[in-house]
């Protein structure tokens, strides 16, 4: 197994799955503050609310395109890249990923269309349920890629088939239901919300400081603090049940993000800040708070979590047992199905069965883990713990934007229940210089939960190095560079095109309308026009 | 979970053989008007407010379209799984040729109208252009690929290994089967363009049209003689077992000449497939040539659909034959998911396919009618 192939295809997912998160958490929490503003103005009958939706609208298509773009690459790499992948687990995790087409993708791309091009073409109820479809559909894809996700960090409802060397389902509903997909789906939705609700607040902010647009920009903060502040509680309480359900599932991931070496007696401590150093498991200068990891971590004063140390000897021994059991499913295979066995071999093969996975970590030293040596073994043992620094630096960068977040816009929804948001101008500033925040705790938030998985892909069942495709290093290296380069001049173009539309501004967006209209329509219709721009002078 | 068992593990294969089948046809009849149309784009519209006529006709629709592919892309992972596996990874540059023109394309629609500058429009045209054209030949030459056999085999433990590279792609059989998928959605993008606008743009693309269908009529009964006479096809030499478990490795192939029309001999009824993809062509240049947009984008759908029934009903029980190493080529018997997740995916299906359908059909409805320049120039604000 050539690790360059590995490194290179985890790199590869790994770009076109940041750059694609990019624009997937403003299309969650855009769509929904343009359905929630379009509600306004169905039901107010305010023409502001309409030229509100429209305009945010302007900035969400744009958004909405480079999903789309770099959303279709996620759909087919596992295929391209990771064919063992595929092959291993493809009986369970294709189905979310199939009905997340079926069920939330094709609602949100089919309504699209009509929410840009049916405003003339349909009543107002009618492009409220398209945009309340784009809204819905959306969100639904969110929690179908999340349950497919949460499969890859607690793989439930799920038995290995000898016969057909995979994993097959055999209980749905425990794949639906998985706690750890549920609490993701909350937790990544929330933050697409607070990501949308700092964009909106941000932009309008600035707008508000050149007095622009004051109109809009007002109500559009409003709408954008008090969603977002529920948002961004929602993030850290769901975040928080995420690090709960870490400890029964992952607790090497959440080891490494406490950078844990040992294990302390309960309630352990946390350690806010601190050098982890994996080469010598220690971590300098660490800061602990007492307690607190323990509670946070198991709800409880007295059950304790184990330390990375203690973790690496049990991966030892899930190591040698998950020999016996491949040892076992071998025989099984050469004689073609269980019925031919042993009840020994049987035996070996049931009650080894879950630690098999274990013995696939040797496949990155020894082509057949049987013949792997006591050192190779304790080798595959380490390579359990993923890299405990950027883990432990992304997870606190994360958690720390998100408290800043919840007072940010705890702020705003303060000033804009006393109608003073434009009263102070240096909070209106730190509102634009903090647009970028929550992509900064986005990316940081999926790499700890993909980083933090290492070496699986999906937890104790399939190591990361045996799930690639046999692909050349140059070819990879090809489409790395491709991919890269397309994103990034894609994205230039991108930030470049919504830039001016911001700067360009609501009204600019209708000038021409009004220029062209106002001479060949009837009155009615070209009175509702000018509304708007009469509105926001005043 | 046992409710599974109301069907049988082969019925259930068949029906996702036939489900597969339905999600490309969908998939080609759907977004295959809006690549075509984007084939057409720099011929059939020679200004900005013609192109943009072009582009708004399809702007609505597209994106709708195009989830027909990435559901299809979907559904062979959860059914298929092996075939996902093998064909993507080993069709891995002709995949990321393909992923660059979908990359392109949603961005190019929106980018676009975002500025005035006839260079940077003119760029983007052709963008729309490439798109189009890419992928309606790749997944043609993909298709030639799949009749003749792919070079992949499985190593220990089941691993995947595809000894060919991207230039064996392109040979000659596989390149006319991609000419036949250009032109096919050439025709059936002019049908559309013929429905939807009027004037200069309608005229010119009923020309291309009528050129096209006639090439599909033409390249499609080249590649189905050639398919017949010179083109080897598969055929199992073992004992079938079509509820054995999803491993292919457990049965053996041969090579055999005239395999892939031993099915037309057989079942008789199964010629209806490539006789829908003649009458179909012809049907959409009766249409085109009498200026009769509704009929000839009708038949151009029924075409496109037997054309590509056509080659499943040639392979069945093949999916993807294995040149190399014959007895692992997957079939309909032994490469599919588990029993259990057919069953369930069959459910999810049959709930929501016909909501999809419902509610596309709505969305074209409220959006029936000719794209004029006129409608171009007073919806400024959110046309493309």
């Amino acid at each position: 197994m050539d690790l360059d192939i590995v490194a290179l295809s985890r790199l590869q997912f790994a770009a076109t799955a940041l750059y694609h998160f990019l624009f997937v958490p403003l299309t969650l929490g855009l769509s929904i503050i343009l359905a929630i503003m379009e509600t306004v103005y169905v039901m107010t009958g305010r023409v502001i609310w309409r030229d509100m939706t429209k305009f945010w609208g302007v900035l969400f298509g744009i958004n909405f395109a480079m999903g789309v773009a770099t959303g279709v690459v996620m759909e087919f790499q596992f295929g391209m890249n990771w064919s063992y992948y595929s092959h291993y687990v493809g009986d369970i995790f294709g189905a979310p990923l199939a009905i997340e087409g079926l069920m939330a993708f094709f609602m949100e791309a089919t309504f699209v269309g009509l929410f840009f091009f049916g405003w003339d073409k349909l009543s107002k109820v009618g492009h409220l349920i398209a945009t309340w479809a784009v809204a819905i559909g959306s969100n639904f894809s969110a929690l179908w890629i999340l349950i497919a996700n949460g499969w890859m960090q607690n793989p439930v409802g799920a038995a290995f088939n000898p016969q057909t060397m995979r994993m097959e389902v055999t209980d749905f509903f425990a794949v639906l239901t998985n706690p750890v997909a549920q609490a993701k789906f909350v937790h990544t939705v929330s933050a697409g919300y607070v990501c949308a609700a700092v964009f909106v607040l941000g932009v309008s902010a600035w707008y508000v400081l050149k007095g622009r647009h004051l109109e809009l920009a007002k109500r559009s903060m409003t709408v954008a603090a008090s969603f977002g502040l529920a948002a961004s509680l929602s993030v850290v309480v769901l975040g928080d049940e995420s690090g709960y359900l870490s400890t029964e599932h992952q607790k090497m991931k959440l080891a490494a993000i406490e950078a844990m070496w040992e294990t302390h007696p309960a309630p352990a401590a946390f350690t806010a800040f601190g050098f982890p150093d994996q080469e010598s498991r220690e971590t300098h200068y660490a800061i602990h708070i007492p307690a607190a990891m323990g509670l946070i971590g198991t709800r409880s004063l007295d059950t304790v979590i184990p330390g990375i140390d203690e973790l690496v000897k049990r991966a030892e021994t899930r190591i040698r047992e998950g020999i016996k059991a491949y040892d076992a499913l071998q025989q099984i295979r050469s004689a073609g199905s269980t019925q031919t066995v042993t009840q020994g071999v049987r035996d070996t093969f049931e009650n080894g069965g879950a630690d098999m996975g274990y013995a696939l970590l040797l496949k990155r030293y020894v082509d057949d883990p049987r013949n792997a040596t006591p050192e190779q073994i304790t080798k595959a043992a380490w390579d359990t713990v993923p890299q405990v620094a950027p883990l432990f630096w992304l997870f606190r960068i994360m958690v720390g934007i998100g408290v800043l977040l919840i007072v940010l816009t705890a702020t705003f929804f303060v000033l804009s229940t006393r109608r003073r948001l434009d009263s102070h101008r240096w909070l209106l500033r730190i509102a634009v210089l903090a647009i970028p925040l929550p992509w900064i705790a986005i990316e940081s938030g999926w790499l700890v939960a993909e980083f933090g998985r290492q070496p699986w892909v999906i937890e104790g069942v399939l190591p990361t190095a045996v799930a690639v495709s046999n692909l050349g290093v140059k070819t990879l290296l090809l489409t790395l560079a491709g991919f890269v380069a397309i994103y990034t001049t894609l994205l230039i173009i991108e930030m470049k095109l919504m830039l001016k539309a911001i700067r360009k501004g609501p009204e600019a967006e209708h000038a021409p309308d009004e220029g062209d209209t106002l001479s060949h329509i009837p009155p009615a219709h070209a009175g509702a026009a000018v509304i708007p721009s009469t509105g926001s002078a005043a | 979970m046992i409710l599974h068992t109301l069907l049988d593990y082969d019925t259930l294969r068949i029906i996702w053989w036939l489900l597969i089948g339905v999600l490309l046809v969908g998939f080609a009849v759907t977004d295959g008007f809006d690549l075509g149309s984007g084939m057409l784009l720099p011929f059939a519209a020679r200004n900005d407010i013609e192109r943009r006529v072009v582009i708004n006709s399809v702007g609505p629709v597209w994106e709708g379209n195009q989830v027909w592919l990435i559901l299809g892309g979907g559904a062979i992972f959860a059914a298929w799984p092996q075939l996902y596996a093998v064909s993507f990874s080993g069709f891995y540059l002709a995949m990321f040729v393909i992923l660059t023109a979908l990359i392109l394309r949603p961005v190019a629609f929106k980018f676009r109208s975002k500025r005035e500058s006839p260079q940077w429009r003119a760029r983007w045209d052709w963008v729309l252009f490439f798109s189009g054209f890419v992928p309606a030949l790749i997944c043609g030459v993909a298709v030639g690929n799949v009749l003749q056999g792919v070079p992949f085999r499985f190593g220990a433990d089941m691993h995947i290994f595809y000894d060919g590279g991207f230039f064996g792609l392109l040979n000659p059989f596989a390149i006319l089967c991609g000419l036949v998928s250009v032109a096919m959605l050439v025709m059936h993008g002019a049908a559309w363009l013929l429905l939807k606008t009027a004037g200069a743009v309608a005229e010119r693309a009923r020309t291309y049209g009528i050129v096209a269908s006639v090439l599909t009529v033409a390249l499609y009964a080249l590649a189905g003689v050639l398919l017949a006479t010179s083109i080897g096809g598969y055929r199992i030499s073992s004992v079938v077992d079509a509820v054995g478990p999803s491993n292919p490795m457990l049965k053996t192939v041969e090579l055999h000449a005239g395999a892939w029309t031993a099915n037309y001999a057989a079942h008789p009824w199964t010629l209806a497939a490539p006789v829908l993809g003649f009458v179909g062509a012809l049907g959409a240049l009766l249409g085109l040539v009498l200026r009769r947009p509704v009929l000839a984008l009708l038949a151009a759908a029924l075409g496109i659909a037997g054309i590509i029934l056509s080659v499943g009903a040639s392979m069945f029980p093949f999916i993807l034959p294995s040149s190399i190493d014959p007895r692992a080529s997957l079939t309909v018997w032994d490469s599919s998911s588990s029993h259990l997740t057919l069953f369930i995916m069959l459910v999810v299906t049959a709930i929501f396919i016909p909501i999809v359908v419902a509610y596309t059909t709505w969305v074209y409805h409220v959006l029936w009618g000719k794209v004029d320049e006129k409608a171009i120039r007073e919806e400024s604000g959110h046309a493309y």
